[in-house]
């Protein structure tokens, strides 16, 4: 589908709005990027001010949820949006709540990280959280692209890439079980490590429900909770 | 021994969780029962050809909507089903139509017979100047019933059934020109359904009347669609997208889409019909 159909209505007024909408929410989407990898560095590096900054910042997040809500509500109200917009407004109205909660991790992820720099830092640095960091942030942005994009088959390789953090997290739940049992003393931080790092796993999981939105946008079919093989054939049309 | 009543098993609200699919799931025309069925249908206006290869099937018992800009031939596709076209000079018609089995351009059918049986309300209320309760009782007079019994029967049938009764059961004998617009049609519609049609056509039915007139209108062609099967022709795709249960979208003279009404405002299947229905250059 192309992306430029928001922008052929007989009403200039009404392309207008569609647009601002989805501008906002991909500004919505950076902003939560942004937060998610400071709450991730700041953790990383014990850097507290940053960490104080994501949460203080999670209003702004807040903020921009409520007014794209509101800007949706008008334009059902108003426009009475039909087939191809309808399912913009209502892909919107969805992604914008994950949006949110994404915010929410990042901010537990804030929260933790001015916990953690209270200890000593570990020789790794937090190696796995930034990783872990890293591919959620990247799997939000591919999210995010293949909304701006209208990309379906984008969406699915990117809901392909869940598993991938559901094993990293494991992974990380496992070593700090294998360290707590070492060490009694690292119990304290082991739990906010693996707070953090549920908090991490759970925003892939939101990454992931904004893909099953971009595929009901752009192909009109609800695919959550599909196995991702059924998502992949029926974004193939099969 | 237990003689303890047993305490009442609480009602907890039942679901009927199989109810739910595992996705969408559209009604399909093909599978409901037929009552109109057109095939192959052409239309032209002297040399100007107006429809264009016309097949579909008109479900029994439900609602369905004709959509499409001015000229795209609703209302031409319409006016095939009670052969109002006749009246037009220079038509010519080919392909066939069946109203319940019956070909309605068998020599054999008479013409206004058929339109008895196909029952049609148009844009402009069109009362005649007589009393609301003539109005209602013009049909069955034209069969030759006489009885005053039967005729009061069925003129409080059929207004009750177009919702009208109240408003005008202490007044009757009015002339039916003082009514409002919205009564005129409900009227008019009464006097369609006196006659027990099977099929009735509704030509943009509710387009000359206020919001509230409009609603009435709606709501009588819910009610109505158990005991008729109902075509309507509306300009306004909204009020197509809460009345039917089916819509057929045409442009210039040809079917473009014809689908499940959830279907085809939520994701249709054609770009003209996408196009026209969210007001996008076509």
């Amino acid at each position: 589908m192309d992306k430029n159909i928001f922008g052929q209505h007989i009403s200039r007024q009404y392309n207008e709005e569609l647009e601002d909408i989805r501008n906002r929410v991909l500004a919505m989407g950076g902003l939560v990027e942004q937060q998610i990898h400071n709450a991730v560095q700041a953790l990383v590096e014990g850097d507290t001010q940053l960490a104080e900054k994501v949460i203080t910042n999670d209003y702004q997040v807040n903020a921009l949820e409520v007014s794209i809500d509101e800007e949706s509500v008008q334009c059902l109200a108003r426009r009475q949006p039909a087939a191809a917009d309808l399912r913009l407004i209502i892909a919107v109205i969805k992604t914008i709540t994950d949006l949110e909660r994404i915010g929410d991790q990042a901010e537990k992820v804030a929260r933790m990280a001015l916990r953690l720099a209270g200890e000593d830092r570990p020789s790794n640095r937090y190696v796995e959280i930034q990783s872990l960091g890293r591919h959620v942030q990247e799997m939000l942005h591919h999210a995010l692209d293949a909304f701006a994009r209208m990309d379906a088959e984008a969406a699915v390789r990117v809901a392909q890439q869940d598993i991938v953090v559901d094993h990293e997290y494991e992974g990380v739940l496992r070593q700090r079980i294998t360290f707590m049992m070492e060490d009694h003393r690292s119990i304290a931080r082991s739990l906010d490590v693996i707070w953090a790092a549920r908090a991490l796993e759970r925003i892939g999981d939101h990454s992931r429900n904004i893909c099953e939105y971009v595929i009901y946008l752009v192909k009109g079919k609800d695919v959550r909770h599909t196995s991702l093989e059924q998502m992949e054939s029926l974004v193939r049309g099969e | 021994m237990n003689d303890e009543p047993n305490p009442e098993p609480q009602e907890t609200p039942s679901f009927d969780f199989s109810s739910l699919g595992s996705g969408t799931s559209y009604r399909k025309v093909e599978e409901e029962p037929v009552s109109i069925e057109v095939h192959d249908l052409n239309l032209f206006y002297g040399e100007k050809q107006a429809l264009f290869d016309i097949s579909m099937n008109i479900a029994r018992h439900r609602v369905t909507a004709f959509i499409g800009p001015s000229g795209c031939g609703k209302s031409t596709l319409l006016r095939c089903f009670n052969r109002m076209n006749d009246l037009v000079e220079g038509v010519r018609i080919e392909g066939s139509i069946r109203i319940e089995g019956n070909d309605i351009h068998d020599r054999q059918v008479n013409v206004a017979d058929l339109r008895r049986r196909v029952g049609m309300v148009f844009q402009k209320p069109n009362p005649f100047p007589k009393s609301i309760y003539e109005n209602v009782a013009y049909g069955l007079r034209l069969q030759g019933v006489k009885s005053r019994a039967v005729l009061d029967e069925v003129v409080e049938r059929s207004l009750r059934g177009a919702a009208l009764w109240d408003e005008v059961k202490n007044r009757l004998d009015d002339n039916a020109l003082g009514l409002s617009g919205g009564q005129q049609q409900r009227l008019v519609i009464a006097r369609a359904i006196a006659v027990e049609p099977e099929v009735l056509l509704l030509d943009e039915p509710a387009s000359a009347l206020d919001p509230i007139s409009t609603l009435k209108i709606e709501e009588l062609i819910y009610e109505l669609k158990d005991r008729f099967t109902i075509v309507i022709v509306t300009h306004n795709m909204q009020q197509a997208a809460r009345v039917s249960d089916f819509t057929a979208f045409m442009y210039m003279g040809e079917l473009v889409e014809y689908d499940d009404t959830n279907k085809l405002f939520t994701n249709p299947s054609r770009k003209q019909t996408e196009d026209y229905i969210t007001g996008r250059y076509g």
